[in-house]
């Protein structure tokens, strides 16, 4: 008979959907910041990064239940790949605060003919 | 309940709560400040779960650089936020329906969701600590992903800063060619002067 209870649920009584629905708010609440911030780049940039850190807390959280180290293996690389993007997109911000004076959104549109 | 079960609460509320405060704070100081918090929380989580090594790196990366250098940005350029905040409210409707169905489609996949027998990994017999045992793994079968993560921070490290140089024409720099260039005969002159007179 194969266990499907995992020894980490078996020594903290918290079951892996519990995580799971942690993780799904968080990046729910990550998709309603771009909608509720439409004009704010960095802190539609912040939104992203909580999608980022809900998707950690996925990856971490199976590789703890599963018992093998590739999940966290897997949230290093989007730790690097995010803060690369972090950094790439407070550069294009502040450029472009340089050249245009102004960060709305809704006045990046230079490259339409 | 286990005291893990008390703080896996604590923590998952305090990271829910400086979320949505992340998203809807009047201030993008305090955006930042909670965002700092959510990550502390998460780091949190991840002790909980026994990933001591992403955790510290989650403090040490986001805490120590990403947020500060999102502090860094926001403190710099001078923005008028309140302009940004108008017509919030229009899409306020359609944020929350996409955000409901996202919420929704999330918890009924989660809640569903059933280990297959035999998914879990047997126990490693040797006791080795989370941060020996990412090496383990990290060095030897994802040695490529680990080279290739090195050569993005690279790429966004340069790219970072050819976006961001800027060259000022009113700037003092050394101009090395200059320097080397100099001749005896551009930097002293021999005067012979005559006695009683001083150099015209």
């Amino acid at each position: 008979m194969l266990n499907t209870i995992s020894p980490v649920e078996a020594a903290t009584g918290i079951a892996l959907q519990q995580y799971l629905t942690v993780a799904a708010i968080l990046f729910t609440l990550g998709a309603f910041g771009i909608f509720l911030n439409r004009k704010n780049v960095i802190i539609i940039l912040m939104s992203v990064e909580l999608m980022l850190l809900a998707v950690n807390v996925n990856l971490v959280a199976f590789s703890a239940y599963l018992n093998d180290l590739t999940g966290q293996i897997f949230a290093l690389m989007v730790l690097t790949v995010a803060a690369a993007e972090a950094a790439i997109g407070l550069a294009i911000i502040v450029i472009y605060h340089r050249n245009r004076g102004s960060i709305a959104v809704d006045d990046i549109n230079s490259m339409k003919g | 309940m286990t005291i893990a079960g008390y703080f896996f609460y604590l923590f998952s509320i305090v990271l829910i709560s400086s979320g949505a405060m992340v998203i809807s704070a009047r201030n993008p100081v305090h955006s930042v400040l909670f965002l700092i918090l959510a990550f502390l929380n998460a780091a949190g989580l991840f002790v909980l779960l026994g990933a001591e090594f992403l955790a510290m790196i989650l403090v040490i990366v986001y805490v120590g650089a990403v947020a500060v250098l999102f502090l860094f940005v926001v403190m710099t350029l001078d923005i008028d936020f309140g302009q940004l905040r108008k017509g919030m409210s229009r899409y306020l409707p359609i944020g929350i329906l996409v955000g409901l169905v996202l919420v929704t489609e999330l918890i009924l996949v989660v809640g569903g969701f059933t280990m297959a027998p035999g998914a879990i990994r047997p126990v490693a017999s040797a006791q080795v600590s989370n941060t020996e045992a990412i090496g383990r793994v990290l060095y030897t079968d994802y040695l490529y992903f680990f080279q290739l993560s090195g050569l993005v921070l690279l790429v966004a490290m340069i790219g970072a800063i050819v976006l961001t140089l800027r060259h000022r024409p009113d700037s003092k720099r050394q101009n090395v060619a200059r320097q080397v260039g100099r001749k005896r005969e551009d930097a002293i002159e021999v005067v012979k002067v005559e006695t009683g007179k001083g150099i015209s």
